[in-house]
């Protein structure tokens, strides 16, 4: 009977931490249609976000670029269709690679983030003094938090494509002496803009899921040092997971 | 009767506060006055619900039943922004003085200020002028991971009175001090009490602190308010209750054995 109750135990956490998320995600629309916006704490959440990710994702793409470029000549030499590279790297990395990639990097870095810093200051009951400094908790410390990462993530997306491609290009041209004039013609001219904005939109739809969970995780944490793990780990977890299972459903809607 | 003769409204008035966790009874029908410019500690053991009284208080946890009226408004019933704009009347000093990591000293010592968009100079004057009242003049650029324990709570106490608030909670405000720095914060919160003459909530089990930094003791016991008295009465009051805890025994009418049994039964096995 152990098992009934583990499966039933399981299925209760999946409701709660939905539930969670959900009531979450409420809070903050409801919230953003009135003052404070906290717009500094908002300026330096990006900052964070954004300028502090781009290392990572940087090195993510570039090398992603790369293998996608020998992976696909390897495929296309068979049988004689190698000028398809560039093609298939930008693609791929433009429909999709990129905001997963980006999403799952972002939501080991920040995801992480958000959770261990709202935890600790959960647990230090310095989010409780932010409410007896008149200040609203969820409004300083959850919406710019949220937006940032929503906001940043389509951007640094498009920089991951364009190094990603650079690093196809790279590879076709100078390691497997493909004619460069091709290999940007195939990129340019059979990628259309509605391939590129479906993955901005999967990019800041990722983006919303990394904060909204990180964040809750964090701003619901309890239990010490101990709680602020678990929250750490429930995070980057459930941020992963729901970034390639809602991947799926976004792929289906926007190119279904 | 002349309007200077009649009783003026208590500055907190807690009534019939309940609140439980998971069913476990904490706070059973509270009910506390606080008079305007009154120095009151709630004393009690551990896990008796100080804490949570006073975050009921504060609006940090919504209690089950009761209301907190504060000079007869009922502060429970408000909007949240309504109420976080009442929230400029009230200091908190947190038992871990709860100083945010990332800001400087001065920039936590004057957060609400900075907040109601006082021009950051004049912020960093008052500041300053805070932290010199608590004795420590030269800790401004500091972060908190630099300050000591008593450093940290001194700061904690600066930023809970910068913005001069009238009311001034105080969770456990010598708990992990040593005694001389216990002393030290004792001190400046008396030096506050008949300096501003503001309202002030306490809960600690310190009974030298509580003795020092009262007018009025309350004793918290089984989710209850049991006994009040004035702070010089806290050695000569007879109440058993009170008598137990202030001697310290763990044997007596407070059952302070977790399993519902008689203590006697738990240590003398």
């Amino acid at each position: 009977m152990k098992w009934i109750a583990s499966i039933g135990a399981g299925v209760e956490s999946i409701f709660s931490h939905t539930g969670s998320y959900t009531l979450m995600l409420l809070q903050l629309l409801r919230k953003l249609g009135s003052r404070p916006w906290y717009a500094r704490q908002l300026i330096a959440q990006a900052e964070q976000v954004g300028v502090q990710s781009l290392p990572v994702v940087l090195l993510t793409a570039l090398f992603t670029g790369m293998v996608l470029a020998l992976q696909s000549y390897i495929v296309f030499h068979r049988f004689a269709a190698e000028s398809l590279t560039g093609l298939v790297v930008s693609m791929s990395l433009v429909r999709e690679l990129g905001p997963v990639l980006v999403g799952l990097m972002v939501a080991g870095r920040v995801g992480a983030s958000f959770a261990a810093e709202l935890g600790t200051m959960r647990v230090t009951e310095q989010i409780d003094a932010l409410w007896t400094l008149s200040t609203d908790p969820f409004r300083y410390l959850v919406t710019p938090r949220v937006l940032a990462v929503t906001l940043m993530l389509p951007l640094l997306t498009i920089i991951a494509d364009y190094i990603g491609i650079y690093g196809g290009y790279a590879i076709s041209v100078y390691v497997l002496d493909q004619n460069p004039v091709v290999y940007v013609e195939n990129t340019t001219v059979y990628m259309e803009l509605e391939d590129f904005y479906s993955g901005l939109i999967k990019a800041a739809f990722f983006g919303m899921l990394i904060g909204v969970i990180g964040c809750t995780e964090g701003f619901n944490c309890k239990g010490g040092a101990a709680g602020v793990g678990t929250a750490t780990t429930h995070a980057v977890v459930i941020s992963c997971m729901s970034i390639l299972v809602s991947d799926y459903f976004l792929t289906a809607w926007l190119f279904g | 009767m002349s309007a200077t003769n009649k009783p003026s409204l208590p500055r907190i008035s807690i009534r019939g506060l309940s609140k439980s966790f998971n069913g476990n009874i904490v706070l059973e029908d509270v009910d506390l006055d606080i008079m305007p410019g009154d120095s009151t500690t709630v004393i009690g053991m551990s896990g008796t619900g100080k804490s949570v009284l006073i975050k009921c208080v504060l609006g940090l946890l919504r209690p089950d039943a009761g209301e907190i009226l504060v000079d007869g408004e009922n502060w429970l019933a408000l909007p949240e922004q309504e109420h976080l704009q009442r929230m400029r009347r009230i200091g908190m000093l947190f038992q871990g003085a709860a100083l945010f990591d990332s800001l400087k000293v001065w920039e936590n010592v004057a957060f609400a200020l900075l907040r109601q968009n006082v021009p950051k100079k004049q912020a960093h004057e008052r500041a300053h002028e805070v932290l010199e009242w608590v004795g420590l003049h030269d800790v401004g650029d500091l972060m908190p991971s630099e300050l000591s324990g008593g450093m940290a709570k001194r700061v904690g106490l600066a930023r809970t009175i910068c913005h001069k608030p009238d009311i001034v909670f105080f969770d456990e405000p010598t708990t992990g001090l040593d005694p001389i720095m216990s002393d030290v914060i004792n001190r400046l919160i008396v030096r506050l009490h008949k300096g501003s003459g503001t309202t002030m909530l306490s809960i600690t089990h310190d009974l030298r602190s509580a003795e020092m930094i009262s007018d009025h003791i309350a004793l918290l016991c089984h989710g209850r308010i049991h006994r009040i008295i004035r702070a010089n009465e806290l050695t000569s009051d007879q109440d058993p209750m009170l008598r137990q805890f202030v001697e310290g025994r763990a044997s007596g009418p407070i059952n302070c054995s977790p399993w519902g049994k008689k203590i006697e039964e738990v240590i003398d096995r």
